[in-house]
């Protein structure tokens, strides 16, 4: 009976606390509420450390959005089709910003935020539309190629120079290796299709701003065929391992961890989950830049990260767009990336030593991202995300005779609203 | 009130101001929840068949346009719905086909269980059921999956033939047989209970009477147990029908409908949800109500027969 006695009033007494912490706010502040997504607690230490430096100009709050992108475009959307006014700042994944942007739901970018000199271009192309800057890049991702030294080195590629998909499928089918690719049905299927057809020299998308009935794949061409070759034979041939129709990003490094691990594709917060889970693949750890489809044209690497945004129609525009300024600094997005892992979309915060010592790879972060190739800006991104998904999976039925066309077939009739998805 | 104790008043009218003043009382009482349910229950119904009418985007809502029944017309034309149709279909009836088997065998067990294990067995056979199903659907796919260190291809290694890099989320028939295997798992308890309060509806002295004119253990369920407890059976089978017909859970948690194993309410959901295409995805919602009242229609109206039957006999 005192137990419960005793747990009743400590139950009141974390409420009353919660309350009176609310009604702390009444103190004439204004509130911005950041919307962010899941991290090691790095953007809610930057909402800390902008509060403390607007000096009671205003305070920011956190509130956390799901864990996975489409998720928390649902939720977003949803808000802001409804008028949320509590939409303050937001953290968007950038292939879903010109849905947004589209129907007016995001405020404009004041002129003083709208100089992009020394952020890396595939984060400038993915904060905008319709050539125009509707939101700030906060941090760019990329992927990279991870290998195991050991392998390349038995396989003879010198990883100085860029390396192909067919140099890495065969080296790893000589040695009877496993590759670590994306092959589930999910946005990082998207990602990889993206990247091959971009670096094939390519795009899926030929007119991003075009009315969804007036849309052109072009995903019927050479560089759309040998994207559906690579991603057909390394299905076929079991080099994506067992579990590759339903490998995701911790997959894929569970399989380059393990004992067949070669080469993987993937983004870099895998370097300190290795560094946790296996210290002795790091040891043996080498990083380029993404491999290329043809020997002769660059590579175009995944691009990625997050943009900050301002809800049209929040109460305190002005107010969020400071803040936004003051969370997109070099320095916060320096230690963001030292602290979350996450990389700068700020070349600037490249040169910071804590950088460059925790992440050795830093360099080639950076490179990779000004090759980038973003996913389609388009309002219809959405669509054509999920109809490549459903058309290109699972990787061992993807044929460059059959899947480019079954697949823009498919996207089309979607776009014009004749085929469900 | 002062009129109502006027000496030159009417009982009759004296009682119909109570009964109406009783009416008013209960509907006072009643109206609220009434309204509630009319509320929660009704109008979204109502709102999902007027939003199925539009193109909407909830995204684009400049573009609503009024289209009458082409939502209608693309979704019954398109050879993805008819495929999750025939997939939930398909998970319907095999589901409630073992639930009902498993099921009334485990009723059976409860039944029989000697007095000092009934307590002991109902428990430990009604524990799934007390698990909500996001929790099973998530145990069933780590231990199924091999990309997250699932056990189940290392338990089963030693059947002739088995490939333990089986994956199992991988190709339509597995992964339907893990969606089912989960679903009965978590549910048979709920028929079992059904059938088991069926079961202690069976006369004992009919049970004695065959047992006397000499009919088998077999005879004595087919010809006695079974015709007894057929209002039971149709209950359970109906109530697991409706659910299993709306299975979601399980499916979005093991492959998010990946291998042409989307549901018809995943269906639903990703297109109004997920792709924001609320005219699209009402109009699924509606036909997935449809379905479901067709479903109690031809159950209720089997019902009748049977009860009719039982009562004849």
């Amino acid at each position: 009976m005192r137990t419960t006695k005793r747990i009743v009033a400590g139950a009141s007494a974390v409420v009353l606390a919660g309350t009176l912490g609310a009604c702390s706010a009444g103190d004439g502040v204004p509130t911005l509420t950041w919307y962010i997504n899941p991290d090691d607690g790095g953007q809610a230490e930057i909402a800390a450390s902008c509060t403390e430096a607007a000096d009671g100009a205003y305070r920011i709050e956190t509130s956390l959005l799901p864990r996975d992108a489409a998720s928390q475009r649902e939720q977003l959307a949803r808000r802001l089709a409804a008028s949320d006014r509590s939409l303050d700042i937001m953290s968007l994944d950038p292939p879903f910003i010109p849905e947004l942007a589209e129907p007016g739901f995001l405020a404009p970018v004041p002129d003083e935020l709208q100089d992009t000199d020394g952020i890396v271009e595939g984060a400038v192309q993915s904060a905008s539309w319709n050539g125009e800057l509707v939101t700030v890049p906060f941090w760019a991702n990329t992927q990279l190629l991870w290998y195991r030294k050991s392998v390349a080195e038995a396989a003879g590629l010198d990883m100085t120079q860029p390396v192909t998909w067919d140099q890495i499928m065969q080296a790893a089918e000589d040695q009877n290796k496993q590759l670590g690719v994306q092959g589930a049905l999910a946005e990082s299927l998207t990602v990889w299709i993206n990247a091959l057809v971009a670096s094939g020299g390519g795009k899926i998308l030929e007119d991003p701003e075009a009315k969804p009935d007036e849309m052109q794949l072009g995903l019927e061409s050479d560089a759309g065929k040998k994207a559906a070759e690579i991603i057909g034979r390394i299905g076929s041939s079991n080099l994506g391992g067992p579990g590759l129709p339903t490998a995701d990003e911790n997959a894929s490094m569970n399989l380059f961890q393990g004992d067949n691990g070669s080469f993987m594709v993937n983004w870099p917060f895998v370097y300190p989950a290795m560094q946790g889970a296996a210290p002795e693949v790091v040891e043996d750890l080498g990083w380029a830049v993404y491999p290329r489809v043809d020997a002769g044209t660059p590579a175009a690497p995944p691009v990625g990260g997050i943009n900050l945004g301002v809800g049209a129609y929040s109460e305190h525009t002005d107010l969020a767009w400071q803040a936004v300024k003051c969370i997109v600094s070099p320095e916060n997005q320096a230690r963001y990336f030292v602290t979350n892992g996450n990389p700068p979309s700020n070349l600037a915060a490249y040169d910071d030593a804590e950088v460059n010592e925790k992440f050795p790879m830093a360099s080639t972060i950076a490179e990779s991202l000004q090759l980038g190739a973003p996913r389609p800006q388009t309002p219809y991104y959405n669509e054509i995300s999920i109809g490549l998904q459903r058309t290109w999976h699972p990787p061992n039925a993807v044929t460059p005779d059959t899947t480019p066309q079954t697949s823009t077939d498919f996207i089309l009739a979607v776009l014009r609203g004749e085929r469900l998805l | 009130m002062r009129a109502d104790k006027e000496p030159g008043a009417k009982p009759k009218k004296r009682r119909s101001d109570r009964a109406r003043a009783e009416a008013r009382l209960g509907w006072m009482l009643a109206g609220p929840a009434f309204g509630i349910m009319l509320l929660v229950t009704l109008y979204p119904i109502v709102q999902a068949l007027w939003d199925s009418l539009f193109s909407l985007r909830l995204t684009a809502p400049d573009d609503r346009e009024f289209i009458w029944f082409r939502n209608y017309q693309v979704i019954l034309g398109d050879p993805a719905f008819w495929q999750s149709m025939g997939v939930t279909l398909f998970i319907t009836v095999v589901t409630v086909l073992l639930e009902l088997i498993i099921g009334f065998g485990f009723a059976l067990v409860m039944h029989r269980a000697i007095k000092k294990l009934r307590g002991f067995a109902r428990t430990a056979i009604l524990v799934p059921y007390g698990i909500i199903t996001v929790v099973s659907a998530f145990a069933f796919f780590y231990a199924f999956d091999i990309n997250s260190g699932g056990y189940v291809n290392s338990w089963l290694s030693w059947i002739p033939g088995f490939d333990e890099n089986l994956n199992w989320f991988a190709y339509q028939g597995t992964s339907l047989t893990v969606i089912i295997l989960s679903e009965v798992w978590k549910t048979t308890p709920f028929i079992s209970l059904l059938l088991l309060s069926g079961l202690a509806q069976v006369p004992g002295d009919l049970e004695e009477a065959a047992k006397v004119d000499g009919a088998t253990g077999w005879e004595v369920l087919r010809r006695v147990i079974l015709p007894n407890m057929k209002a039971a059976i149709m209950v359970a089978v109906l109530f697991r029908t409706l659910e299993a017909f709306r299975i979601f859970d399980n499916i979005f948690i093991m492959t998010a409908g990946a291998n042409d194993t989307e549901a018809l309410s995943l269906l639903a959901y990703n297109t109004s949800i997920g792709r924001l295409e609320i005219g699209l995805g009402s109009a699924i919602s509606v036909l997935l109500f449809l379905s479901v009242l067709i479903i109690a229609g031809i159950f209720i109206k089997g019902f009748k027969v049977d009860l009719s039957a039982g009562r004849n006999s």
